[in-house]
């Protein structure tokens, strides 16, 4: 359950912008969760509810984009689409496919009062 | 008119919005709607106009434990401490490998052990009884460790001019997320689990710098494909050296030590 330390992260996140940007209040937090990152968002957004409480963040939304998964097939030396981690190359079927995209793990944009 | 919905009304409005993720689930929410509030953010691309004010922060949420696992990295790069990260599901052999590392190397590498477990300094203990220096953490409901444990353990801790091994928690799906500054991450699997673990656990196995399958001394006994534990490995991790060895009788540790001393070579050139 390691997406309750990811979840006390965007708290921690949010109150830091919170004292730089002077807010007091959060009503949606976009987050940027990629295909091939090492993240379940049904347990990001359940464990975000728990570890939320009684912060500034408590109640907010959470809006999650899932950038889809990119890599670098050194065996075809091209950009291809990757669906998740261990996927061969759908071009030439190999596994010697470094990901170049799509493991973000990221808060993006805040909704505040 | 609203650009989002196309409703035509210019004054602040409520809707209930869709989006669609990459994943295919639904977000259903409503919005207030303010269009002052996309012009005065030119560029931003905004799925319900909202009375909210729209503060773009584009933050890593592993951000404080990568800068952290930096700061533990310098101490390493200072103190000449090749630092090995170990991880594995409970029960592959990790302090039986290590205590049998520590009493193979001892004399010739000077070492060190972090250990992480939920509970007790069983492991701990273990390690110290061959004569190396050791720190317990515990995680108490953690399931893994993060680069701010390892800053407090090397606190209490002489790093030595060798290999720093940190055993962290039996578990091949979280630690694999967190950096701890560590220079190489070593991935224990046993013959006594299933040859398909590497594809299950996808990202332990794809961060791995080198597999040590153990518990090979009971192959004789038992129906396992080594080969196709190994192929799945390669599906993750192609480069990755693959050790055969066993703690119990030492057979295949040779590759294994030296592997190690050259990781500490590099580290701390003489």
């Amino acid at each position: 359950m390691h997406e309750l330390s990811l979840a006390q992260g965007i708290v921690d996140i949010v109150a830091e912008a919170a004292r730089a940007q002077s807010f007091s209040r959060i009503r949606r937090i976009r987050l940027a969760i990629g295909a091939l990152a090492q993240v379940e968002p049904d347990a990001l957004s359940f464990g975000f509810d728990a570890v939320s409480r009684g912060t500034m963040a408590e109640g907010a939304t959470l809006d999650i984009e899932r950038p889809s998964g990119a890599g670098y097939c050194l065996g075809c030396s091209g950009q291809v689409e990757l669906i998740q981690r261990g996927d061969p190359c759908p071009a030439c079927g190999g596994f010697d496919v470094m990901v170049t995209g799509g493991d973000d793990l990221r808060v993006t944009e805040l909704e505040v009062d | 008119m609203c650009g989002v919905c196309g409703c035509g009304r210019a004054d602040e409005h409520e809707h209930e919005h869709e989006h669609v993720g990459a994943d295919g689930r639904v977000y259903r929410h409503t919005h207030g709607h303010e269009h002052e509030a996309v012009r005065a953010e030119p560029g931003a691309e905004v799925p319900g106009l909202s009375p909210g004010r729209l503060v773009r922060i584009q933050r890593d949420i592993l951000g404080k434990n990568d800068e952290l696992a930096r700061l533990n990295r310098a101490r390493f790069a200072q103190a000449g401490t090749f630092v090995v990260n170990l991880m594995s599901s409970p029960g592959s052999g990790k302090t039986t490998l290590l205590t049998r590392t520590l009493r193979e190397l001892a004399g010739r590498v000077p070492m060190a052990v972090i250990e992480g477990d939920q509970q007790t300094s069983l492991d701990a203990d273990r390690i110290r009884a061959t004569g190396a220096p050791a720190v317990q953490i515990n995680t108490g409901k953690g399931c893994h460790l993060d680069a701010a444990m390892i800053g407090k353990a090397l606190d209490r801790l002489a790093l030595p001019r060798g290999v720093l091994f940190i055993e962290n928690v039996g578990n091949l799906v979280c630690p694999a997320g967190f950096d701890l500054g560590e220079h190489r991450r070593a991935v224990v699997v046993s013959v006594t689990e299933g040859e398909d673990k590497p594809l299950k656990y996808p990202d332990m196995f794809a961060a791995a710098d080198v597999v040590l399958v153990n518990k090979a001394d009971l192959l004789p006994h038992l129906v396992f494909d080594v080969a196709a534990l190994e192929a799945n490995v390669r599906r993750l991790s192609p480069r990755a050296p693959i050790v055969r060895l066993s703690a119990t009788t030492g057979e295949g540790f040779g590759a294994w030590l030296d592997w190690l001393s050259a990781g500490a070579k590099e580290a701390a050139p003489a």
